[in-house]
């Protein structure tokens, strides 16, 4: 794939760094407007950076956004991510625009205007605080691609009712399915139906968006006043 | 008509004054304070020290009541971003956004926005000036 990256600062720079040593064999090109960081680039990366403003057009023509098959536009500014993404999308048709969010409030609007993905540490850093917390909530690891599915993560209460039952006999919403389950002392298990659910068990699934809650219920929920015993 | 305008510099702090001359309900923002120093004392709107382009910010100046937004910060991309979120996440019926660069205003015009390139108009007055030299040179000298 051809990959532009724009912004040479530490996210860019190992970002780039990362997609050049990537198995794939990348093609990647940094835009970057401060001569320091282009030099840093071409001394430690090679020739892989091109001295401009990401979102002039000059510059990216130059680039050739023309035949990027991705953009991804990390500078510290959200407003010139999204303008960086906004024209890559509306001049040169790039396929896929991916924006790096400073406020995670901007995500939906960003959304809204038209960029693929938008990437966000605060919310990522977020997200890792809630999952650290003791609420046995569902986490949202990954959305996939089209077709509204999600990978979520949740750990299975003390008290919850799945508890000490087989996979197979539990009732989980329609297109969930469970994928990994990684035991309270860290060692993954690949379920099968007959995989027995354990207390505090993370487990990894893929479900539908609007069966994030059903699932996280079935897997969270106390052992109803009708079952008896555990 | 309450008119919410990004950016205290020349343009933002006279297009206020205008405004507030007409009568409107003006409300600058400006991300340094020091920049209201532009507006004249007898400058009835408010004057609020923040970044528009964060939209707990453009809540708080009631951005959802407004009539009219105009971006004109130094930034192309500030305004193209602001201009958006006050379209589409507060439903601004006018919104007007300063782009300089030409090639991001036409891209920008053609998203929907209604841009001005101070550019391309400062050129084209410029260039008409020349254009009839003669006639105003002659005039000059006549004066």
């Amino acid at each position: 794939m051809y990959i532009i990256v724009v912004g040479a600062g530490k996210v860019g720079y190992y970002l780039a760094k990362e997609l050049l040593e990537a198995p794939e064999g990348h093609e990647v090109l940094i835009i970057e407007l401060d001569a320091a960081k282009v030099e840093r680039v071409t001394q430690e990366l090679g020739d892989i950076a091109l001295r401009g403003d990401g979102c002039e057009a000059a510059t990216m023509e130059k680039a050739g956004y023309g035949r990027a098959d991705m953009v991804i536009a990390v500078t510290g500014d959200d407003e010139d991510n999204l303008v960086v993404c906004q024209v890559a999308k509306a001049k040169f048709s790039v396929p896929r625009t991916v924006a790096r969010i400073n406020n995670p409030k901007n995500e939906s609007i960003f959304k809204q205007l038209g960029i693929d993905t938008t990437v966000s540490a605060t919310a990522a850093i977020l997200a890792q605080i809630e999952q650290e917390l003791p609420i046995h909530g569902l986490i949202q690891l990954l959305s996939l691609k089209g077709g509204g599915l999600e990978i979520v993560e949740v750990k299975v209460p003390q008290r919850a009712s799945v508890v000490g039952k087989r996979i197979g006999e539990l009732l989980l919403p329609q297109q969930s399915l469970i994928t990994l389950i990684v035991d309270s002392d860290g060692t993954p298990r690949v379920p099968s139906n007959d995989t027995i659910i354990r207390a505090e068990d993370q487990v990894v699934a893929v479900t539908r968006r609007e069966s994030e809650d059903a699932l996280r219920a079935a897997l969270t929920n106390s052992s109803s006043p009708a079952a008896p015993g555990r | 008509m309450k008119v919410v305008i990004m950016g205290c510099g020349r343009v933002g702090a006279t297009l206020a004054t205008w405004l507030d001359n007409d009568g409107h309900d003006v409300t600058v923002i400006d991300i340094r304070p020091d920049a209201f120093k532009r507006l004249p004392p007898e400058f009835k709107g408010r004057r609020h020290a923040g970044n528009a382009i964060d939209q707990d910010v453009l809540a708080r100046v009631g951005l959802r009541q407004a009539d009219a937004f105009v971006a004109v910060t130094q930034g192309d991309n500030r305004n193209v971003m602001a201009t958006q979120m006050a379209k589409h996440l507060f439903g601004v019926r006018r919104t007007l956004c300063r782009i300089y660069d030409p090639i991001r205003e036409e891209i920008y015009r053609d998203l929907g926005l209604e841009t001005i390139s101070p550019t391309l108009v400062g050129a084209q007055l410029l260039k008409d000036l020349i254009d009839k030299e003669p006639a105003a040179a002659g005039g000059e000298t006549e004066a």
